[in-house]
C-alpha cells in the first residue's frame, strides 16, 4: 500500500471534485426544470402531447447515458446547420455537452418521479381547494406542488446519487472530473487500488452528505 | 442505409455481433451478480454484527461509487492482482486477462450489490408466519429454503430484478473503455472510420432500446408465471 501516493494525490482529486460538483449541480438545476415540464406534459389529456412526453422519458431511460453523451458531443457536431448556428458556441464545448446530456437524462427520470408524485395526490385535496373557490393556478402552486415535492423526495434523493455517479462519464469526453483525474493518476502510476480508495472515499462522502440532506428535508416537509 | 449492410461493405454484421456480445456480457454479469447476492444477502440478514457490517460495506461502497471507477479498478488492477498471485507460485511472465472476463466481473460486482438489496427486501417482506410454519412442520433447512422461501421470494423479487437487469444492460456500455467490442465500442470504431458518429451512435441507442424493450416483454411473462396463485 503506497500511502505517500494516497496523500499526494488527495489535493488533485479534491480539486477535481469541484468539477464533479459543478457538473452535478448544473445538471440537476436544468434537469429539474426539464423534469417538471415533462411531468406536466405527461399529465396532459391530449394523447399526442402525452405520447411525446412518454417517448422522451422512455428513450432517455432505455439507453445508456454514455450513448447520450456521445450523440450530443460527437454526433451533433456533424450537423452542418447546427455548426453554423449560434448553438455551436455551446455545443463545441465538451463541458456544456456533458451538462446537456446529464440534464436531459436526469430530466427524464425526474419527470417520472414527479408524475407519479402528482398522480398519488389524493383528489380530495384538489376538490377541497376547488370548493373553497381557489383558482386552478393557485391550487397547482400551493397545493399540488408542495405535496408532490414531499412525495418525491426519497426517490429524488436516489436520483441525485445516481446523477453524482453519472457525472463520472464526463471523463469520457475529455473533462477532468473526479473520475477523470483518478483514471489519469492510475494510468501514470499503475497503483489502481490506492487511487480507488481515495477517489471512492470522496464519492462515498458526497453520497453520505446527499443522503442525510434528503433525510433532513423529508423530516422537515413531513406532515 | 448502405452503412448498415451486412458483409464487407457495411457495418450491419459487426453491429449484430456486437449486440450479441452486449447480451453475453450482461447475462454473465447478471449471473456473477447473483452469485455475489447469494453470499451477501445472508450476511446482510445475519444477526451477527460483524457479518452484517461486511454485507453493508459491500452494498454501500459499490452503490455509492461510480461504475466507471470500479471498471478502471478492475481494468488496471485485475492483471496486476493475478500476476501477483501467479508470482507466488513462481510464474513471473506478463499475464493479460481477457477483457470479457474482467468486464463481466466488474459489472457483475456492481449488479450483485443491487441484486443483494432486492433479495434482502424480498426475504424481509415474506410473512413471518411462513418461517414459523415451516419450523413447526419440522421441515429440513434445504426444503424450507427451496420449497417455502424461494418461490415466494422470487415472486416479490422479479419486478425489482428486472430493474437490476436494465441497469446491468446499460452499465455494459461502460466496458467499451476497456476495448471489449460490444455495441458501444463497435459504434465508436464505425463512427471513427466512416466519420459518421451521429448515425452510428443513434444506431447504438436504437439497439439498446430494442434490447431493453425485448427484455421487458420477456420479464413480464416471467412475472405472470411466478405470480400464479396470487
Amino acid at each position: 500500500m503506497d500511502f505517500d501516493l494516497m496523500i499526494t494525490s488527495l489535493p488533485k482529486l479534491l480539486s477535481a471534485t469541484l468539477v464533479t460538483l459543478k457538473l452535478l449541480s448544473l445538471s440537476l438545476f436544468f434537469g429539474l426544470f426539464i423534469g417538471l415540464l415533462f411531468a406536466i406534459l405527461r399529465l396532459n389529456k391530449n394523447p399526442i402531447i402525452n405520447k411525446f412526453a412518454y417517448g422522451y422519458s422512455y428513450v432517455f431511460r432505455g439507453t445508456p447515458l454514455l450513448v447520450q453523451i456521445f450523440i450530443i458531443y460527437f454526433g451533433l457536431g456533424q450537423v452542418e446547420y447546427l455548426r453554423s448556428s449560434i448553438l455551436w458556441t455551446v455545443l463545441k464545448e465538451p463541458y456544456w455537452c456533458a451538462i446537456i446530456a446529464f440534464a436531459l437524462n436526469t430530466g427524464a427520470y425526474t419527470s417520472e418521479i414527479l408524475r407519479s408524485a402528482f398522480q398519488t395526490i389524493k383528489p380530495g385535496f384538489i376538490e377541497a381547494g376547488r370548493s373553497l373557490g381557489i383558482s386552478n393556478r393557485i391550487i397547482f402552486y400551493k397545493i399540488q406542488i408542495p405535496i408532490a415535492i414531499k412525495q418525491s423526495l426519497p426517490a429524488y434523493g436516489n436520483e441525485i446519487i445516481l446523477m453524482l455517479k453519472g457525472t463520472s462519464l464526463a471523463s469520457t469526453v475529455t473533462l477532468m472530473d473526479l473520475t477523470g483525474v483518478a483514471k489519469y493518476i492510475i494510468s501514470t502510476t499503475f497503483k489502481p487500488i490506492e487511487v480507488f480508495i481515495v477517489a471512492g472515499s470522496i464519492y462515498l462522502f458526497m453520497t453520505f452528505i446527499i443522503h442525510n440532506l434528503i433525510k433532513y428535508l423529508e423530516k422537515k416537509y413531513s406532515y | 442505409m448502405e452503412l448498415l449492410a451486412f458483409g464487407k461493405t457495411g457495418w450491419g454484421d459487426e453491429l449484430f455481433i456486437a449486440t450479441l456480445m452486449t447480451v453475453a456480457v450482461s447475462l454473465t454479469a447478471m449471473i456473477i451478480g447473483f452469485l455475489f447476492a447469494l453470499i451477501f444477502t445472508p450476511l446482510k440478514l445475519s444477526k451477527n454484527k460483524f457479518l452484517n457490517l461486511i454485507g453493508n460495506f459491500y452494498t454501500t461502497v459499490i452503490r455509492g461509487v461510480p461504475e466507471l471507477l470500479v471498471i478502471y479498478l478492475f481494468f488496471f488492477g485485475g492483471s496486476g492482482a493475478i500476476m501477483f498471485v501467479a508470482s507466488m507460485f513462481g510464474y513471473n511472465e506478463y499475464i493479460e486477462i481477457n477483457a470479457f472476463l474482467t468486464g463481466s466481473f466488474a459489472i457483475g460486482i456492481i449488479s450483485g450489490a443491487y441484486s443483494t438489496e432486492v433479495f434482502r427486501g424480498a426475504i424481509q417482506s415474506i410473512d413471518k408466519g411462513q418461517f414459523e410454519a415451516s419450523k413447526v412442520l419440522g421441515l429440513k433447512k434445504p426444503v424450507h429454503f427451496f420449497k417455502v422461501i424461494m418461490p415466494q421470494m422470487l415472486r416479490l423479487a422479479i419486478p425489482n430484478l428486472s430493474n437490476v437487469w436494465q441497469i446491468t444492460l446499460k452499465d455494459t456500455s461502460l466496458i467499451s473503455v476497456t476495448g471489449l467490442v460490444e455495441i458501444m465500442r463497435q459504434s465508436y470504431i464505425a463512427a471513427g472510420s466512416t466519420r459518421d458518429p451521429l448515425f452510428f451512435y443513434s444506431s447504438a441507442a436504437l439497439l439498446y432500446l430494442l434490447l431493453t424493450f425485448l427484455s421487458m416483454k420477456l420479464i413480464n411473462k416471467l412475472e405472470v408465471k411466478y405470480s400464479r396463485g396470487f
